[in-house]
């Protein structure tokens, strides 16, 4: 167990994580909420790779992880302004009740 | 031989004159009623002549004359049908279209008021060319055709009244039980043909009545035919198992009655007979038979006669009566005898039949004797008429035709080898005979008016033939005409038949005769003679000391001899049931066999058809189910299976994000495994 | 494996775990929020400093307050009425992502990164990046930086009221 396979370990689970929430919770926040989880988890491999990997560039793991910090951030703007927009419409957050099917 | 002379050639247009104006007569309108009898009577008036012509070329040369023709082709023979004129036949044609004729000018008379006068003569026609193609028939074929007709017209015209129910019964009687006679005849000539290879009768020397056929046939052989022929003319003649046709033929219009059944189609069984003397003649068995037969016949009739109330019925018995004594005559002592009392009684009984249809005419279609009486004091010449007429018939001494045409029978009779009971069965009868006419004469002509011969309102069969309005009064000329006329021979007649002078028996059988008195001697003719006047003044005298002297008062009162003996009685009256016992054994066979025969006709002939409808039906039912319950259901589970797997599949598309995530999450890992798998391997 | 790293690990996952599973809206950012922390100081203690916290800056100061902004907003889990559509049971969800983790942690252990490498990298200082930035990676940079504004536009008009009358 290399430190690099533990935190690929601990990287994979927060994935698997926000997977199982995205996947799960019936509210839409939520499961941004896991989406941005397993956003995190892709950065942390990053890191880990630049830090315990095989012949990475001096700051590449770092900048990647930087501009997906970045679109991260900017997704998470915009989604949640489409929730806001949804939930105007809607008047709820509910998954379930936004299957886009007549009702 | 065959013969070209003009008269031979030409005897067709004997019967073929009346079925032409039958023909014509099928086609007139009721209107056209004067018409339809013109020329009826006019065809009948031009074959008397035809008749008389061919008579009188027989008169002073009796031989036989024939033509015959092929008809058809059976096989490799040709059936040859064809005419003759000899003796007989001769002598029958002048009756049957003289009296004949003399009935046709009666019925114009007597139908006047009937509405269906036109077909009346056209059914007339019609018999009066069928009886008379008979009587000159050469083949014994054209017999039968001839024969088959003659029934046939008899049919038509005892139901004439066809909506009368007893009438439309009687008809049918009469046509099935001739019919169980004729069935005897067919398979006598088939037998007959078969043995002899022809039917002709004369066909010089190769006819089947002629020496050579005949002596082909084995005894046992030649017995059989005349047996099964002989059955043909029990049927006809009314003879003694087939006699409950004629007394239930009384239903027709009484011309009918007289004319048919009286005079002409009842003898048609005799003539047929005396045809086929030749063959009958060779087997004594089968003469024994028809004598036995018509003695038994003669004196049933005459017993049953007695106890009769309907003026027809005791002359329909009196004629079945006459008829056995016509058959004992043919069968003890030859065609002469037989033909001689058929001749005069066939003048005598249509005299007799047309004097009780005057009566039935003066009374407004009264036909029981008890209901009539005293009818000689307003209907003197049907009286008159009617009494020559009856003492004809019982065989009056010396006067009368009907003494010696009788005579002859109980002669031959008497000097039978065999046996004598016919002789005294015939004596019986002929003292019976007597009895009954009287009872008749005395009931209807004689005695207080029981009667009121005032129009009746519930109208029997023969109201039809007279107008209700006239008053009681004597017939018209063209009924009483013919009476007279036909009383007048009633009488002449006996000459040419007499011992002293037997010119017709000597004519029949192609011989000259000549004037004798010294016959009379002969035989025992004599003693004889002096025994059937006995017997005839002994009924004349019983009959008229029971019912001349006290006539009865009034109609319902019962017979002088009903009260003697009512049982006896009662059974002579019901013709000792025989009517009966043929319901309960004939005919319940009869019904039980068209039960059987319906029920194989609906379940086995119509079963088969039956059975390819239902199996068509079953066919269909099964193509049916299948396309209902495999074909559509199929397809319909292979429409819902391919909706139903459509469902399943928008299930994925439920709009659902996170299910589609799931998807997409299990695909991802599946492919990372793949590619790690692929990969390490 | 140090031990650091593992209650650092450990404080990720639960508060991750914790987002995910917790009842109410904004215990979940909250916890959201604790995970985000854990991540910047593995970062940190992984020597990417300026990542780190730029990390705890971008996502715990900002993202998560926004999730707590919109759940206040959208008044977090007020679904009276009974799902439309009832989903499959969570229990495939889980299942399918326990799937990719095995797949993954397969992956993982069978690979090289069991092999211990060589020396890791020494931390990176913000000169450095900022040369690097500037320099190797302008490009993206400027890109970034028109997403952003994009992003920041679109937002807005996404979110923004609409005028009444015009629906």
């Amino acid at each position: 167990m290399t430190p690099l396979t533990g935190c690929l370990l601990v990287s994979s689970l927060l994935f698997a994580v926000g997977l199982a929430g995205a996947l799960t919770r019936r509210n839409t926040i939520l499961v941004l909420v896991g989406i941005e989880l397993m956003l995190n988890a892709a950065n942390l491999n990053f890191v880990a790779f630049w830090r315990f990997g095989h012949h990475a560039g001096p700051s590449t793991g770092v900048i990647f992880g930087l501009f997906s910090i970045g679109v991260a951030a900017a997704e998470a703007a915009v989604g949640l302004a489409l929730i806001l927009a949804v939930y105007r419409h809607a008047k709820t957050t509910d998954l379930s009740q936004l299957t886009g099917r007549p009702q | 031989m065959a013969s070209t002379v003009w008269i031979v050639r030409y005897l067709w247009l004997i019967p073929a004159l009346p079925l032409l104006a039958a023909g014509i007569g099928a086609l007139l309108k009721q209107r056209q009623r004067r018409f339809a009898a013109t020329i009826a009577i006019g065809a009948m008036g031009i074959s008397l002549v035809l008749a008389l012509a061919a008579f009188a070329h027989l008169l002073h040369e009796p031989q036989r004359l024939f033509l015959n023709f092929p008809w058809m082709q059976a096989g490799s023979d040709w059936v040859k049908l064809g005419w003759m004129l000899d003796p007989l036949a001769a002598v029958m044609l002048v009756m049957v279209t003289f009296v004949g004729l003399l009935i046709f000018i009666y019925s114009t008379a007597y139908m006047h008021h009937d509405e269906n006068f036109t077909r009346f003569f056209c059914f007339l026609s019609l018999f009066a060319g069928a009886m008379l193609g008979l009587l000159i028939a050469n083949s014994l074929l054209l017999l039968f055709m001839c024969w088959e007709v003659v029934g046939l017209t008899s049919y038509l015209l005892i139901g004439f009244w066809y909506e009368r129910p007893a009438a439309a019964a009687a008809a049918k009687k009469a046509f099935i039980t001739t019919r169980v006679g004729d069935l005897g005849l067919l398979l006598g000539m088939v037998w007959l043909y078969g043995q002899t290879g022809t039917l002709l009768f004369y066909d010089g020397g190769a006819g089947c009545m002629e020496q050579g056929p005949l002596s082909l046939l084995t005894a046992k052989t030649l017995t059989g035919i005349a047996l099964l022929i002989f059955c043909g003319a029990v049927g006809k003649s009314g003879q003694l198992p087939l006699h409950v046709w004629l007394p239930d033929a009384m239903e027709g219009p009484t011309p009918v009655s007289a004319l048919i059944h009286a005079a002409t189609m009842v003898a048609a069984g005799v003539y047929l007979v005396a045809r086929v003397y030749p063959l009958m003649s060779v087997s004594t068995n089968a003469l024994e038979v028809v004598a036995w037969v018509g003695a038994l016949t003669a004196i049933f009739a005459a017993l049953v006669a007695v106890a009769q109330d309907d003026i027809k019925r005791i002359l329909a018995y009196s004629t079945v009566s006459q008829l056995g004594y016509m058959m004992l005559g043919i069968g003890v002592g030859g065609v002469s005898v037989g033909i001689f009392h058929l001749i005069a009684h066939a003048f005598f009984k249509a005299l007799l039949f047309l004097g009780a249809g005057s009566v039935i005419h003066g009374l407004m279609g009264e036909q029981d004797i008890r209901e009539m009486g005293g009818v000689r004091k307003w209907m003197q010449v049907t009286f008159a008429t009617y009494a020559v007429g009856t003492l004809a018939l019982c065989g009056f001494p010396l006067f009368f035709s009907g003494f010696w045409s009788k005579d002859a029978i109980l002669h031959a009779a008497y000097g039978w080898n065999i046996s004598r009971v016919p002789f005294y069965l015939g004596a019986i009868g002929a003292l019976l005979t007597a009895f009954y006419m009287t009872r008749q004469v005395c009931y209807v002509f004689f005695g207080h008016k029981r009667r009121d011969p005032a129009p009746d309102p519930i109208a029997p069969s023969e109201t039809a033939a007279s107008d209700p309005h006239e008053a009681a009064h004597e017939s018209p000329a063209a009924m009483t005409v013919p009476l007279m006329i036909l009383a007048g021979f009633a009488v002449l007649l006996g000459f040419i038949g007499t011992p002293a002078w037997p010119w017709l028996q000597a004519f029949l059988e192609m011989r000259h005769s000549g004037v004798d008195f010294g016959q009379l001697a002969e035989n025992g003719l004599l003693p004889l003679m002096l025994g059937s006047s006995l017997l005839v003044f002994a009924g004349l005298g019983l009959g008229w000391w029971i019912y001349g002297r006290r006539p009865i008062r009034h109609a319902a009162d019962a017979d002088a001899l009903e009260k003697l003996q009512p049982a006896v009685f009662h059974a002579l009256r019901q013709g000792l049931y025989i009517d009966q016992l043929y319901a309960q054994t004939v005919l319940r066979l009869a019904w039980w066999v068209a039960v059987v025969a319906n029920w194989l006709e609906r379940w086995v002939w119509s079963g088969i058809p039956l059975m390819v409808s239902a199996l068509t039906k079953g066919l269909g039912w099964i193509d049916f189910s299948l396309d209902r319950w495999v074909v559509n259901k199929g397809f319909d589970e292979g429409c819902d299976g391919v909706a139903d797997g459509g469902r399943l599949l928008a299930r994925l598309q439920d709009g659902r994000v996170q299910n589609y995530l799931r998807y997409l999450g299990a695909a991802v890992a599946a492919l990372a495994l793949f590619l790690l798998l692929g990969h390490r391997g | 494996m140090s031990a650091a790293f593992l209650i650092l690990a450990v404080v990720t996952l639960v508060g991750a775990c914790a987002a995910m599973m917790l009842r109410g809206l904004v215990h979940c950012a909250l916890a959201l929020a604790v995970a985000f922390a854990g991540i910047g100081t593995l970062y940190l203690s992984l020597g990417a400093q300026f990542l780190g916290l730029a990390q705890l800056l971008v996502y715990v100061g900002a993202i998560a307050v926004l999730i707590v902004f919109v759940i206040l907003l959208t008044r977090g889990g007020d679904s009276d009425s009974p799902p439309l559509a009832p989903a499959a049971l969570p229990i495939t969800g889980i299942l399918v992502a326990m799937a990719l983790f095995a797949v993954l942690a397969w992956a993982v252990l069978h690979s090289f990164a069991m092999h211990p490498s060589g020396q890791p990298a020494s931390p990176v200082t913000v000169r450095q990046l900022g040369t690097d930035l500037m320099a190797g990676y302008v490009f993206p940079l400027e890109v970034i930086g028109l997403m952003l504004t994009a992003a920041l536009i679109g937002a807005v008009i996404v979110a923004m009221k609409e005028k009444q009358g015009t629906q």
